[in-house]
């Protein structure tokens, strides 16, 4: 377990590793190291509930790089496995039937094709029965695992298996991005937050905030993927940081629906962060395609500015 | 022990009851509603030490009960139909788990058309998903039947978990006088749940439903659940014995009735065959040889009782109350292919479909059945098809219909 109260620097987290190494999972996979971090914070005594995914096969048969429980349900049922985990240990516990030294913290492991979709019903009545459980969504913005395919978690103008650029769709994905984040507040959940493998500090100190809550706990994290976005696997953390410092992955967690941003970042052009994926290629090459890119800049700019009207209302 | 009026549904609450299950994950779907309606109560009231939840559909309910069992709890669950269906991904999931628990289906028909009355297509969609299947006729049945299913499901060497399925309307919303066991003779009969090792506990860490690549480990542990399926035929008639002992009831893997001398033999299940039973006795009274044989466990399949009691009769009808369209009666081709290798087979297997979404089957079309097989044996053919129940009277029904709606 972690024993650091607050924290302010990479110091501050936890040394001892909870997810092994030597994992099936792409070499430099963002959402990998988001859970790392996670761990570090939730300790051992953890069981994850994990819908089908990427993830599945972290625990493949005969191995674990775990030293913790885990247990894999279908891809629309996380959280209705995590009521049934949590409800269990509690009616154990009441009546005697296990000491409560055997008490575990529920986790659900999902990627977003699972969050945002298929298993949004489930989360939605895990939340509104107010299970106490934490929820790690890790984000990739596709279905990574089929071999990237568009959810509704692909954001507008990138490109997936099932939305390849052509002439008569230039900008690739042209649905905007799901906000599932604001479906999960409209909830009212005691606790949630966005997090980034590349802000560790930022990641520990919303997983210890968490843990004050009971109650549903949930979190998306950036999960950067080199073979879905297309860039080598060293460039992970380059990629998550130049998403939270382009807007495009905003920093916040929401207190029971109150919404605040924990980090301001410097607003750096999104090309910089575009032009550095494969998916984002076709707005730069053969030619350049500056509509996409300028819609994709305002909608950054739209997401921010009521925000940053408010805070410098308060300066 | 006291004697009550109860329903099917209120039987099989009274059951969960009785086996001091810890957890009720529920999603209301007719005709099972009044299940979870009564457990409910009984938990909100303090008469029953157990949480129960309402979750967001069949498919979490089901996730839920199983990853309960699989975390230790001793799970009741309930459900229909379409809801059955819905979480039929689920099904095979937890039995993968070999996870022990007992799920009551109260069976009905399933959409399209969207009705509500019972036929066995919802149970039977289920059979190949590694659940046990016990089938009942009354309501008692049904009550034991769940006691029995907790015992069969814990027992190492089956833990698989069990769905114990009751009609709809016909038995779930029927009052029958049912005896409900005393409190202290069930505790003899189903201890509390063994919860040793495989659960999740912060001292004993494990991985389950972990992923498998390759078709040699799939196989491997499909075979493993094979083989135990199998073992609960032996485990199944265990348990009836200690049921029997304590309780007084006897329930085997099928049940016989006027089959001594039978020469011709109705096979069916569920709550239709007391009709069956009813048209069996009217005819023995007219002076017919025949006897009708229920099937009770449905899975694992107890091939060699079925074989046992079907041997040298002159002919067969297996009454299948569902349809697979295209094929005919489910159960049919079953029976048939357990007889296949007996010399002694009966020379005449009838495949004959009938109760569909609830309709009855008449004393005159019992009958009709009987008539055919008769028929054919004697001279000496074999029936190629299956018989469709559908008599004049249920044309006019129809034809009536479809001219109220000026069709
Ligand atoms: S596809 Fe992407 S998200 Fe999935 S394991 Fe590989 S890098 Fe991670």
């Amino acid at each position: 377990m972690d024993r650091a109260k607050i924290y302010k620097n990479v110091k501050d987290i936890n040394e001892e590793e909870f997810v092994l190494p030597g994992t099936p999972l792409c070499a430099g996979c963002g959402g990998l190291l988001a859970l790392r971090l996670a761990y570090k914070v939730l300790g051992q005594k953890v069981v994850i509930l994990n819908a089908a995914g990427c993830f599945t096969l972290l625990s493949t048969y005969p191995y674990t790089p775990f030293r913790s429980s885990w247990l894999y349900t279908a891809m629309a049922c996380g959280p209705a496995g995590a009521q049934g985990i949590r409800d269990a240990l509690d009616i154990l516990i009441e009546k005697g039937s296990i000491p409560k030294e055997e008490n575990l913290k529920v986790v659900v492991l999902t990627g977003d094709g699972s969050a945002y979709d298929i298993g949004l019903q489930s989360t939605s009545g895990a939340i509104h029965r107010n299970l106490d459980f934490y929820y790690i969504c890790y984000d990739n913005e596709a279905f990574g695992n089929t071999g990237f395919q568009m959810a509704s978690s692909s954001p507008y103008g990138s490109r997936t298996g099932t939305t390849q650029p052509s002439d008569a769709y230039p900008m690739a994905t042209e649905q905007q991005k799901k906000d599932l984040f604001e479906i999960w507040r409209a909830h009212k959940p005691p606790y949630m937050a966005t997090v980034s493998p590349a802000h560790p500090v930022d990641l520990s100190a919303k997983f210890k905030k968490a843990s004050e809550y009971k109650g549903p706990k949930l979190f998306i994290t950036l999960a950067p993927c080199p073979t879905g976005w297309g860039y080598g696997a060293s460039r992970s953390n380059r990629i998550a940081k130049l998403a939270v410092e382009c807007g495009i992955w905003p920093l916040k967690e929401a207190i029971e629906g109150k919404l605040k941003h924990t980090y301001i970042p410097k607003f750096k052009p999104v090309e910089e962060y575009l032009s550095l994926q494969g998916r984002y290629d076709h707005l730069f090459k053969p030619v350049r395609n500056d509509f996409t890119i300028k819609k994709i800049q305002k909608g950054i700019d739209r997401y921010w500015a009521p925000f940053l009207k408010l805070t410098s209302c308060k300066r | 022990m006291v004697r009550e009026m109860l329903t099917g549904n209120a039987s099989a609450a009274w059951g969960a009851r009785l086996a001091d299950v810890d957890y009720v994950p529920s999603f209301p779907i007719t005709p099972q509603t009044e299940i979870i309606e009564n457990i409910s109560s009984w938990i909100r009231d303090r008469e029953m030490n157990a949480k129960f939840v309402t979750m967001d559909s069949e498919h979490s309910m089901i996730t839920a009960a199983g990853t309960a069992a699989a975390t230790g709890a001793r799970v009741f669950t309930a459900t229909s139909s379409q809801g059955l269906l819905y979480g039929m991904e689920m099904l095979y999931t937890i039995s993968g788990w070999r996870v022990p628990l007992v799920l009551v289906n109260v069976a009905r028909a399933i959409s399209s058309p969207i009705t509500l009355e019972p036929d066995h297509n919802d149970i039977l969609a289920a059979r190949d998903s590694g659940w046990i299947q016990i089938h009942v006729e009354n309501c008692q049945e049904a009550l034991d039947a769940v006691l029995m299913g907790y015992k069969i499901s814990e027992d190492e060497r089956v833990f698989l978990p069990v769905i114990v399925n009751l009609d709809g309307f016909y038995l779930s919303f029927t009052r029958e006088p049912v005896e409900i066991p005393d409190q202290k003779d069930v505790k003899k009969f189903l201890p509390p749940f063994n919860r040793e090792n495989g659960y999740f506990r912060a001292s004993k860490p494990v991985s389950r439903g972990a992923a498998l690549l390759g078709g040699t480990g799939y196989s491997f542990f499909k075979y493993q659940m094979h083989l135990s399926a199998c073992n609960a035929i032996s485990v199944y008639k265990g348990v009836a014995k200690e049921f029997k002992a304590i309780f007084g009831r006897e329930y085997d893997t099928v049940e016989r009735y006027e089959m001594d001398d039978a020469e011709y033999v109705i096979v069916m299940s569920n709550s239709f065959a007391t009709k069956g039973k009813a048209a069996v006795h009217i005819m023995r009274e007219k002076g017919h040889k025949v006897g009708l044989l229920k099937l009770r466990l449905i899975r694992p399949f107890p091939a060699d009782d079925i074989i046992n009691e079907l041997l040298n009769r002159k002919g067969v009808a297996i009454i299948d109350q569902n349809i697979a369209p295209g094929s005919g009666g489910i159960l049919y081709n079953e029976v048939c292919g357990c007889l296949y290798h007996s010399k002694e087979r009966p020379n005449i297997l009838l495949s004959v479909i009938g109760g569909l979404g609830g309709k009855d089957i008449s004393q005159a079309e019992f009958e009709h059945i009987i008539d055919t097989i008769k028929k054919y044996h004697n001279k000496k053919k074999v029936p190629i098809k299956p018989i469709l129940l559908f008599t004049e009277e249920d044309m006019k029904v129809t034809n009536n219909i479809i001219d109220i709606a000026g069709i």
